[in-house]
């Protein structure tokens, strides 16, 4: 029984990272209809920035500061000065950005090597503490990443219900033509989006790279499982990321316990019955 | 049709340059995802058996064409068709990785004109079971790279009971043979066997499923596998000490940033390949490798030492007959059959009959060096370690292919 509980807890901590990861992806794709499929390179860089940064300044929190900083100018920069321009050709931007992510993880290859780094956690996170009742060991930083999604996703629900800027999303969300028309700046409001999402990768990877590793191929795996979560939870909304990660989390986890060499099917199990009965998402919104 | 003409000469031009006596060697690696650096240090050792004849063969210049996979069969064979049917190729030097070598021992049955050798790929069916006539192997499998290392456990360190932690596929499948046919013959027991996905990056569930009653883990995971399992191990407070399967404790790994090190000083570990051996050919290799690569690792990986071997052999063989790949490869054939060299580890190299290497091998420990880095120290060199381990080949056939189920010993 206490394999079982830790088991969960461990699906609910993966489902953390994984909302981490996904919230930005699903952000930028509920405003601007974007499959963003450079989102795990921006990821990795985020991870990557933030190794350096900590090597260099020993500080953890400017580590994720920094890394999400790297992410957001890079996001920025994709939008600005690739995307942008085919603004309104959904498919071409998509296919666009599979070639930006290519280049990116190439990029870094070059840069970083192919050698897998991890970022060294502070004091406060590092180690592990003795569950009360389980009386088993568990990473902190484990536990921490469920304190990071809350307020991670607490955050952005209140930047996109209760601010200024978060109405003009959600209207450029319900008709883009429309807020073009009352004369918002909007390409400089997707550029702006594309950050914030680039911020929120940036930072996950940073975050990924501390409670898990980071190595070539970490983009894919993360734009894997964000594509996943957000096509189960449903595209653009933050409640639906959160959904999707629980459930894809909690699959991951519990096939790698009890059925290891069948636990990937699991999650395409639950990825598959949501795009037949409902498929625009448990949370999401249809199309009109 | 102007441009078709042009299309047309241009490449009856191309074709034209290749001189006849250029011989073509293709190169199969892992230059993407979780194995790039491994791949990355194959190539070195490829090119460093080139630099050794100087690009040459009694005159035959060696021109060297590379292609990566990701690490998966399917990209191994395409791979291979592209080197031999675009580029021609006459010889294929790959694969690095376990299931990939397999794929290319089937394909090399329908290229009868073309002679492969193995890169560093170690499964273990490869060469023992449904083994093909042009595809050669100067290494060994994982099962040999195990060698000598269950009996240390059980013996030396006094280990009764290990648990598994393993990577689902054949290579390590082999690699948990060669570990446990020793430590069970030993006496020992292994009561659970953990197969992850390959590349996996958490592995937190089944650092809880380890049972609490086993002397120590063997860990045969590769790249940041290995990273993340371990680190998420010490995170969750284990302290069982670790075995390491032979790219588990590889020079790659241990080069890698982060607190999860500190598991590793001390584990015993199997490998053909140690970074500090103080060997004089090894000591000479190292030099070689490091002169001409300052900005890779301080030695050769595993891969690098079994693309240099093979390599190696390829030109010896070469040299041997003169560049002669007449008549489908067969006087060739013949020279890499019966070719016999020294390899950097100090031992004579030469092939078994299903064209499996017969080789030295490494039971090591991981130290601190005075600069704080790790490296593999030589606990003990096995010299001659055949394919069937030492057994019966006869009887060791009959124990049936490596699985999950197979062996086992509870």
């Amino acid at each position: 029984m206490t394999f079982f509980f830790i088991v969960t807890l461990n699906g609910l901590t993966l489902a953390a990272l994984y909302f981490l990861a996904a919230s930005g992806f699903s952000l930028i794709f509920g405003l601007m209809r974007i499959v963003n499929m450079a989102h795990g390179a921006l990821l990795m860089l985020g991870g990557y920035v933030g190794y350096s940064v900590v090597d260099m300044t020993g500080s953890w929190s400017i580590g994720v500061i920094a890394g999400g900083l790297a992410a957001a100018a890079a996001g920025a920069i994709v939008q600005a000065g690739v995307l942008g321009w085919m603004q309104g050709d959904e498919l071409r931007q998509t296919l666009a950005s599979i070639a930006i992510s290519i280049i990116m993880a190439d990029l870094m290859l070059w840069y970083w090597g192919g050698i897998t780094y991890q970022v060294e956690l502070p004091e406060a996170l590092s180690g592990g503490l003795r569950l009360p009742l389980l009386g088993v060991g568990y990473a902190n930083i484990r536990l921490a990443l469920i304190g990071f999604a809350l307020v991670t996703g607490l955050a952005l629900w209140i930047f996109i219900q209760k601010t200024r800027m978060g109405a003009i999303i959600r209207a450029g969300v319900d008709d883009q033509q429309m807020l073009r028309a009352l004369g918002y700046p909007i390409n400089r409001i997707f550029i702006l989006v594309f950050a914030l999402g680039g911020m929120l990768a940036g930072m996950a990877g940073v975050i990924a790279a501390s409670a898990l590793s980071i190595a070539p191929g970490t983009d894919l795996q993360f734009l894997l499982s964000s594509l996943v979560v957000v096509i189960v939870g449903g595209m653009g909304s933050v409640g639906g990321a959160a959904l999707g990660a629980l459930l894809v989390g909690l699959a991951e986890q519990y096939g790698l316990a009890y059925a290891p060499t069948y636990g990937v099917v699991f999650t395409f199990a639950i990825m598959v019955l949501v795009l037949a009965v409902r498929p625009q998402g448990l949370l999401g919104r249809a199309e009109q | 049709m102007n441009k078709l003409k042009l299309a047309v000469s241009i490449l009856a031009l191309s074709a034209a340059s290749a001189s006849a006596e250029d011989i073509k060697i293709g190169l199969i690696s892992i230059l993407e995802g979780n194995f790039a650096v491994s791949g990355t240090d194959a190539i070195r050792g490829a090119e460093l058996a080139i630099l050794d004849v100087e690009g040459s063969v009694d005159g035959n210049k060696i021109e060297m064409v590379s292609m990566s996979s990701d690490g998966s069969p399917d990209t191994a064979v395409a791979a291979a068709r592209k080197l031999i049917e675009q580029d021609g190729v006459d010889i294929i030097l790959g694969p690095l990785s376990g299931s990939e070598g397999l794929a290319l021992r089937d394909l090399s049955k329908s290229y009868p004109n073309v002679t492969f050798i193995n890169g560093s790929s170690a499964a273990q069916d490869t060469t023992l079971r449904q083994s093909s006539d042009n595809f050669f192997r100067f290494g060994g499998d994982g099962a040999q790279w195990m060698v000598g290392v269950g009996d240390y456990a059980f013996n030396d360190l006094g280990y009764k009971s290990v648990a598994v932690v393993a990577e689902d596929y054949s290579f390590p499948y082999t690699q948990v043979l060669g570990f446990m046919s020793e430590f069970c013959a030993a006496g020992g027991t292994v009561p659970e066997k953990f197969w992850t996905p390959i590349g996996n990056s958490d592995y937190s569930s089944v650092v809880y499923a380890i049972p609490q009653d086993v002397d120590a883990i063997f860990v045969a995971l590769g790249g940041a596998d290995a990273v993340n399992f371990l680190t998420q191990y010490d995170q969750a407070g284990g302290d069982k000490p670790i075995i390491g399967g032979s790219t588990t404790i590889d020079q790659s790994i241990l080069e890698s940033k982060g607190p999860f090190k500190k598991l590793l000083i001390g584990a015993p570990a199997g490998s053909p390949t140690v970074g500090d051996y103080d060997g004089a050919e090894w000591q000479a290799f190292v030099k070689a490798y490091t002169t001409n690569y300052p900005d890779a690792f301080s030695a050769p990986s595993i891969f690098a030492h079994h693309y240099y071997m093979a390599a190696t052999a390829a030109l010896l063989a070469l040299d041997e007959v003169d560049g002669d790949l007449s008549n489908d490869h067969a006087a060739y054939r013949e020279a890499l059959t019966n070719l016999s060299f020294t390899v950097p580890t100090g031992g004579t190299m030469r092939l078994d009959a299903n064209r499996n290497g017969i080789v030295d091998n490494f039971v090591t420990e991981v130290y601190e060096r005075e600069d704080g880095t790790l490296g593999n120290r030589v606990i003990k060199v096995v010299r001659d370690v055949s394919q069937s381990l030492g057994q019966d080949p006869e009887a060791f056939l009959a124990m049936g292919p490596v699985s999950r189920d197979n062996p086992s010993c509870p």
